[in-house]
Order: C-alpha cells, then structure tokens, then sequence
C-alpha cells in the first residue's frame, strides 16, 4: 500500500531522508512478497523443505527486522521534532 | 476414525477448559475498575492493556482455531496455495504499523469503541457509520460460527458426540455445553476473560507447535521424506476436477491468485471488528508500535503449522473433510495424554476469539445502531447492558447456524465476510489519512464494492459446489484468477474518487468532522495514562 505510506508522509509534513528509510522499511516486504514469481520454485531445498516455503518463513524474520528499524527510527523521528510541527 | 473416545486425551482436554472456565469467570476481578457499568470497561477492559497483555490478546484474537485447523488443511488438500497465510501475515504488520496507531489515538481522545464510531465522527455521516456496523456484524457472525466448527472438529476426532447415527441433542451436548460456558463468562467478565484466557491459550499453542515440529518430522524420516511424499500425493489426479490435486510450488497461473489473496487478506484483517476492539483495548499508541514488531511471532508460527499439513500427507493420514486431518495428525502421531494437550489448545483457541468477536459486534450494534437509531440518549449503564445482552445474542444465532445448517454455508458466508469487510478500508483508512473523499462517495464505493464482491463470489463455481465455490475469479481487464475481495476494492475506490470529483464540483454538503489533525497523533495523557515516550510536538491539553 505505497498511497498509505505516502500519505503518512504528506500528513507529517516535510519528507526526510530518515523517513524515506521508514517508508522503504515498510514498503520492502510489499515487493518482495507479491512477486510471487521469484520464489515460486523448490530448489534450492533447505533441510528438506522446498526453496518456496522456507524463503517466505525467511520473510517473516526479516519483515520483522525492518519493521523494527522503522519503529526505532520513528522514535528517534519524534525525538528530533519533539516541540515541532508534528501534527 | 471413529474408533470410541480417547479417555485419556478427553480427560486432559476437560481439566484444561475446567481451568479456563474458571479463570474467565474470575477475570472480572482481574484490574477491576471503580465503574464497571460502562462499555470502556466490559467492552474494552478499561483501555488499559499493556504491551504483553496487547500481544496475547491480538495474537489469541486473530489467530483462531479455525486458523490452526483451516490453513494446514488447505495445504493438505491442494498444497501450496494454502501457504498463502504466511505472505498475509506477514504483509499485515507493515500495514498497521501505518494507520493502527493513528486509529487509537483518535479514538483515545474522542472515547469511541467502534471503527463505526470514528466513521461517525470524522465524515459526520450516521448512513456511512451504519453502513460500516453492518458490514462488521454480518462479517464477524459466520466467524464465530467457525469458532465452533474448530471445537467440532477436535471433538470428533476425541470420539466425544459420536457418529452420524447419534441423537442429535448427545451429539452437540458437549458443543452446547462449552458454548453455555463462553457465553457466561463473557457475560459476566467482558473483554477481561478472553484477555486473560489468551493466555494459557497461546502458551499451549506454542508448546504443541514446538513438540509437533519437531516430534513428528523425526518420526516420520525428516523433511525429505515428508515433501517427497506429499510431492507424490499432489501429483494424483483428483477425480472430481480431473487435474492434478494440488502442487508443491504455485504454477504460473497460480500466482497472481496467490499474490491478490495474500494482499486482499491482509487489507481486510485489521478491518475486522475483533482486532479493533483488541488494539482500542491497549492502554497506548506506543503498546500498538511495539505489538507490531513481536506480533510476527505468531506469523512463523503460522508457517510451521502449515507445514503440519504436508506430514499429514506423509503420514498417511485420509480424511474425507479436510478440516479434520491435523486433530487426526495429532491423534495419530502424539501419546494420548499429549494428544489431550493439543485438542485442548485448539479447544481453547476457539472460545478466546469467540468470545472477543462477540463482544466486538455486540459494541458495534450497541454504539453504532442502537445509541444512534433507537434510544440516543443511553447511558454508559445501559450500554453496557445491551451489549451483554446481544453478546448472548450474537453467539445463540452463531451456534444455531452451525447446528442447523451445513458446514459449508458457515464457510461460504465467512469467504464473503472477508469480502464485504474488505469493502470498508477506504472509509476507515482512507478518513485516519485523509478528509478529502466526500462521504457520499464512499457510501457509494462501499455499495459497489458489496455488490460486485456477492455476485461475483456466487457466480464461482467448484466441482462439489455450484455457488460460492471459491475465493478467487477472473479479473476483468486483466484477464487473470484474482481473489474478488481485491477487485471489489479496487472498484470501491475507483466508485469513491470519481463521485467525490463529482459531488465536489456540484458542492454537495460535507458533514461536520469533529476531529482535528493533532488528535490522529495524541498519545496516552488526558486521561492520567502513563507513557513511556516523550510526547509529541503538538500535544493534547
């Protein structure tokens, strides 16, 4: 949903490198997950479990990461505009 | 199969749901508040759930029984297309890490309960406000009512109602009885029950997943072995459709239906009223940021349960209803005592979202048509008491639809729920970021959206059914197999911002927002909430 995550950003205001990082933190598992065509296949296995399966349990972890980062950098976001125009 | 009752396995399964009838009745003494006789506190437990207590009860509200039994089965009987779960919920997170936290903080400030109740607020539309209630309260019904065939489900396997040739009444005795209890309970506890039930609920749920994946690989030769075989089972013809029955890998025109599905869900999952009423229930924004990086948990979860349905393949395990191969899995595969365990865990993770579902479309019905059609000026004490009230209702007409009707109309009516709710995201997302479509519009979008989803949801036809066969169906103007839910949208929005062009230039009257743009960013303190963030630059009083 790239209009929400735009959105967002035209909501706050100006548009800064730290929340061009957010945006693609959030938005990266979007890509990854609806082309669904770069992982549809069974190798290579991973014990035994085809390369379609353990990949997207690989994404779980990794959507949790970016997540992660988004959230501490959205802190230090509103740290820095603490008494700003953080409407 | 049905080869008499597992006494050891129903022992266990008996001491657990003892253990938690007790728990939710005592519940409402859990962080009692002074005023018990109002809807904040029977229907969202005070407001006052924090980061730990948020994540069991998302994780127990959104992850049911139906879910345990449901997405293993899918992968059991056509194979990789059921894996499309994972993506879903991994794409969620993301998602309502965006909009969930303006939700609550809009709702914080204005005291609303329902989503219905902020659509209210910010389009000054009461049509648009019931149009989203109504759309919760027949999308959340049929859930409830699958709630109860996942208890089924395990219930069969135990050997506990027996055959088809049983009464009747002994046949759902057990059924009723654990539904009579759900139904006090939530009564008399409110949102506090399922909260701390969620509890012991996902605990054994984490437990059984971890003895189970490890546990059943080993026993069945490791996952080679595993996939070789489901591998081999998938490549038989089904004789009903005369294809193949399912794939290891979605083939190419599989895909686009895998991606939509994935999307479409994850759209439609916090539109759901339950997960509202579990994420208002929070006691900050702050709780609902944080439940969005160690919600995932239970996505990984998720996918190692899936994987259960391919050992059900490898473990030979034949079922006519695919519904009951993983409690048969369990059964097959597990000492009886621990088989005990894992029915308990299913058991139990059906009445923590029952009973949270229940609650969330009795608010629905109290805040949004009662308060605003038939008495406006309730008090918060008769609130409370009519949405008590239809809580019981709501669970009456839920179990009279799964004792008296089929269980694929419970399943076909739940394919359309997830439709029809998809169809309220723009008025809800779209008003947390946005005032500029008119709410004609997107009363209009939602009617569209409705209308083409229904139909096109009953022009699907399967080998076993002639309508409501399925999730997906040709796109139009893209020509491929789509989940309808995501097309519907589409049109929903393409409706919404044509007419709101429209009804601009004509200047159709807007309807008074009560929201002002600092109220999407307040976090907890107008009302003595503690916070652990400093707070934002445009602050509350």
């Amino acid at each position: 949903m790239p209009e929400v995550t735009q959105g967002k950003q035209g909501n706050q205001g100006t548009i800064t490198p730290l929340r061009v990082v957010i945006a693609l933190c959030l938005f990266a598992p979007f890509v990854a997950m609806l082309w669904v065509s770069s992982y549809a296949k069974t190798e290579p296995l991973f014990a035994g479990i085809p390369f379609f399966y353990w990949y997207q349990m690989l994404w779980v972890l990794i959507s949790t990461a970016l997540t992660m980062v988004a959230y501490k950098l959205w802190q230090l976001d509103q740290r820095a505009r603490k008494g700003g125009d953080a409407r | 199969m049905k080869d008499g009752v597992n006494g050891v396995a129903l022992a266990v399964f008996i001491f657990f749901f003892l253990a938690v009838t007790v728990m939710g009745f005592l519940a409402s003494r859990w962080r009692r508040a002074e005023n018990e006789n109002s809807l904040d506190e029977w229907g969202l437990g005070g407001r006052s759930f924090g980061t730990w207590v948020t994540w069991f009860l998302l994780g127990g509200d959104l992850y049911t029984a139906y879910t345990f039994v449901a997405v293993p089965a899918l992968i059991y009987t056509a194979g990789a297309a059921g894996f499309f779960a994972v993506p879903y919920t991994i794409l969620v997170y993301p998602l309502i890490f965006t909009f969930l936290p303006r939700l609550w903080s809009v709702s914080h400030k204005h005291g609303y309960v329902t989503t219905s109740d902020f659509v209210r607020g910010r389009f000054g539309s009461k049509g648009l406000s019931l149009a989203v209630a109504v759309t919760g309260i027949l999308a959340t019904m049929p859930y409830i009512a699958l709630q109860l065939v996942g208890i089924q489900a395990v219930l069969d396997v135990m050997g506990v109602g027996g055959g088809e040739d049983t009464h009747w009444f002994i046949k759902d005795l057990p059924l009723l009885i654990a539904f009579g209890v759900l139904a006090a309970y939530t009564y008399s506890s409110g949102l506090r029950a399922p909260a701390l039930i969620a509890f012991v609920k996902d605990t054994l749920i984490y437990i059984v997943i971890a003895v189970a994946i490890i546990y059943i690989p080993i026993k069945l030769g490791g996952f080679d072995e595993i996939f070789a075989k489901a591998g081999e089972a998938y490549a038989q013809t089904n004789e009903a459709t005369g294809k193949p029955r399912g794939s290891l890998v979605p083939g190419d025109a599989g895909q686009w239906t895998y991606a939509t599905l994935a999307l479409g869900s994850a759209l439609a999952l916090f539109m759901y009223p339950h997960s509202i009423t579990a994420t208002l229930s929070s006691r900050s924004r702050e709780v609902i940021r944080r439940n969005t990086t160690i919600l995932p948990l239970y996505s990984l979860m998720l996918g190692l349960l899936a994987l259960l349905g391919f050992m059900a393949i490898a473990a030979g395990i034949q079922v006519k209803n695919g519904q009951l191969a993983i409690p048969q899995l369990f059964e097959t595969m597990f000492p009886d005592w621990f088989a005990g365990v894992a029915f308990a865990a299913i058991g139990i993770g059906a009445l923590v979202p029952a009973a949270i579902m229940s609650i969330a479309a009795a608010n629905l019905f109290t805040r949004n048509i009662y308060k605003d059609f038939i008495k406006k000026d309730a008090t918060p004490a008769q609130e409370t008491k009519v949405s008590k009230l239809v809580s019981l209702l709501v669970k009456v007409g839920a179990l009279a639809f799964v004792l008296t009707m089929d269980k694929t109309v419970a399943i076909n009516f739940q394919l359309l729920g997830g439709i029809w709710i998809l169809q309220t995201f723009p008025a809800l997302v779209g008003g947390l970021f946005t005032r500029w479509m008119h709410r004609w519009a997107l009363l209009a979008g939602w009617a569209v959206g409705m209308i083409y989803g229904t139909v096109a949801a009953y022009g699907v036809a399967s080998p076993t059914q002639k309508h409501f066969g399925g999730h997906s169906t040709e796109i139009p103007g893209i020509g491929e197999i789509g989940y309808i839910g995501l097309t519907a949208f589409v049109l929903n929005l393409v409706v919404t911002v044509v007419l709101t062009f429209v009804l601009k230039a004509v200047k159709a009257p807007e309807g008074v927002d009560e929201t002002s743009p600092s109220d999407y960013t307040a976090d907890a303190g107008d009302k003595g909430v503690q916070t652990e963030m400093p707070k934002l630059g445009a602050d509350t009083h």
